[in-house]
């Protein structure tokens, strides 16, 4: 029996009095793409940062591929991992800024390259080689040594999306990946998506392009005020909503 | 409403007209009374009681070559130690570790609060407090022939020079975006190789322009050491003078070098800049 790639147990996470997340429990299987919608303070990007421990739950477990993030439990208490564990940790998954946060001051090439090297100490030649066919994967070929700001929004997230492709990791998080972009250079970053969605790989997307979620999607989470709502397939969840909380979020977006 | 003719009537074409020149009389006459002032200072120069046969005399005379050699040296070996204090402060003050956050604050309150002049005095006299120092049972020495003029200025400007550092690098780290640091963390980077990789290199864009002047502050500020015997220009000078009497002039040699220094480091700072400016837009293209 297959299980979960990752396993979400009764997470909860307060900012001070406000509760983002409530409860929530959840499973991530291999190969799925799992699109995250809801209205803004719902609690969907900060599941997804508590998943690459960006930030920190208060209580409840996450488990990726069957070990469980930031503690270990020992002797009937949950003790702290360490700095550098938990950095090998987020090494299993890849995250995908709505903000891009492309480093600046390096090519789109060292950008890609730049966790290879220094994180996970591969060869040069290799990690160069590698780099290239992303960038060749996300299409953007000819601006290896481009500057983020010599890019439009659109590459920098293709490069952005390269960049977290880099790692090798096995899960893929997408934090509102077109958000940021001006409407006409949304369609390309999807279009990574897709093909990225197509070959296998388990994502969890956290979007408000329902279109995208309706094509490509396994299934549809919707939340509300720090708790899931519904979830299902996207047809289901997206056509024919049973809660009158996802049917009124619905109507409002569409 | 009838429909709008093509252009309306009343608005000339004034594609081929180019812009008046306008006289500017208020600058030109600034700018002359300036050039009165200036001149009136200058014959006052010429005419009080400036030898100036002297000035260039010693205006390459070894001493005081020897003596700028001194001020560059220091300088440079000073600022390089206190910009290693700085970072190192920076990096403690923006930790979460309330130990380290305690002790760099502390660092920067206590040697930002004393005088410079104070600090120097205290690292030369430091013999009076600690006859010997060492390492118990390894290794001691007498503090006296162990604090050289160079070694407490060294000490005595540097780590000065640390906790003004500090600050401006702690202002540097913090105009970095969070985002930088999520994404360095995304990536699997640890805390010090994020800094290291990614916030720093960004940080320095921003630190250059504040360090370009605390490091001619620090040229300047190396003049200090000639009260602990430092053999800089200023010392050298003040010792040429003691024998000729001659204070103006050889204040005025001290001066001018002093001045080409500051001269020739100003563009040396754009190159930095430069440097440092990859992948801005400024500079990208």
């Amino acid at each position: 029996m297959t299980k979960p790639l990752v396993a979400i147990r009764f997470v909860a996470k307060n900012f001070g009095e406000f509760q983002a997340l409530k409860n929530v429990s959840l499973d991530v299987w291999p190969g799925e793409v799992m699109c995250l919608i809801g209205a803004s303070g719902s609690g969907k990007t900060t599941l997804l940062r508590c998943i690459n421990q960006l930030a920190v739950i208060d209580s409840g477990g996450i488990w990726l591929d069957g070990e469980l993030l930031g503690v270990r439990e020992q002797g009937g208490r949950l003790h702290r991992l360490s700095e550098s564990e938990i950095g090998r940790q987020r090494l299993k998954t890849g995250m995908v800024f709505q903000r891009f946060n492309l480093f600046p001051h390096k090519t789109a090439l060292e950008n890609i390259a730049e966790g290879p090297l220094q994180v996970q100490g591969r060869k040069a030649g290799e990690v160069r080689t590698e780099a290239l066919e992303l960038l060749r994967r996300v299409g953007l070929s000819t601006k290896a040594n481009s500057y983020p700001a010599q890019l439009s929004g659109g590459q920098q997230q293709r490069v952005a999306i390269a960049r977290a492709l880099a790692m090798k990791p096995m899960l893929m998080l997408f934090d509102e990946p077109t958000s940021a972009l001006d409407p006409e250079l949304v369609g390309e970053v999807l279009a990574v998506m897709k093909e990225l969605a197509k070959s296998g790989m388990t994502m969890m997307v956290v979007t408000h392009e329902l279109g995208f979620a309706r094509e490509v999607a396994d299934r549809v989470v919707y939340m509300d005020q720090g708790a899931i709502v519904e979830q299902g397939h996207a047809s289901d969840v997206l056509g024919a909503p049973r809660e009158e909380r996802t049917k009124a979020f619905l109507s409002a977006v569409i | 409403m009838k429909p709008a003719p093509a252009l309306a009537e009343g608005f000339p074409d004034l594609s081929g007209m180019r812009i008046a020149r306008e006289p500017h009389w208020f600058r030109w006459l600034s700018a002359a009374l300036i050039v009165l002032v200036l001149a009136a200072i200058a014959r006052a120069f010429a005419n009080g009681q400036i030898e100036w046969s002297y000035v260039s005399r010693f205006i390459a005379a070894k001493v005081i070559l020897e003596g700028i050699v001194n001020t560059m040296v220091m300088a440079v070996l000073a600022m390089a130690l206190g910009i290693f204090l700085g970072i190192v402060v920076a990096i403690m003050r923006l930790s979460p570790n309330p130990v380290l956050k305690t002790v760099a604050a502390g660092y920067t309150w206590l040697f930002r609060g004393t005088p410079l002049i104070l600090q120097l005095l205290l690292w030369f006299n430091l013999a009076l407090v600690f006859p010997t120092i060492g390492i118990p049972g390894l290794w001691s020495a007498r503090a006296v022939e162990i604090m050289t003029p160079f070694l407490a200025a060294l000490l005595g400007l540097g780590i000065n020079q640390g906790a003004y550092t500090s600050e401006v690098m702690r202002a540097g780290m913090l105009s970095v975006d969070i985002g930088q640091y999520e994404a360095a963390q995304a990536i699997g980077m640890g805390r010090l190789r994020a800094l290291r990789r990614i916030i720093l290199p960004q940080a320095m864009r921003v630190v250059i322009p504040p360090l370009g002047n605390e490091f001619i502050g620090m040229v300047k500020a190396t003049s200090l050491a000639s009260v602990i015997q430092y053999p800089e220009v200023l010392h050298n000078a003040e010792n040429i003078y003691y024998a000729n009497s001659r204070v103006i002039e050889l204040l005025i040699v001290a001066g001018l070098w002093y001045l080409l220094v500051v001269s020739i480091l100003t563009p040396l700072q754009m190159l930095l800049e430069r440097r440092f400016a990859r992948g801005t837009l400024r500079f990208a293209r």
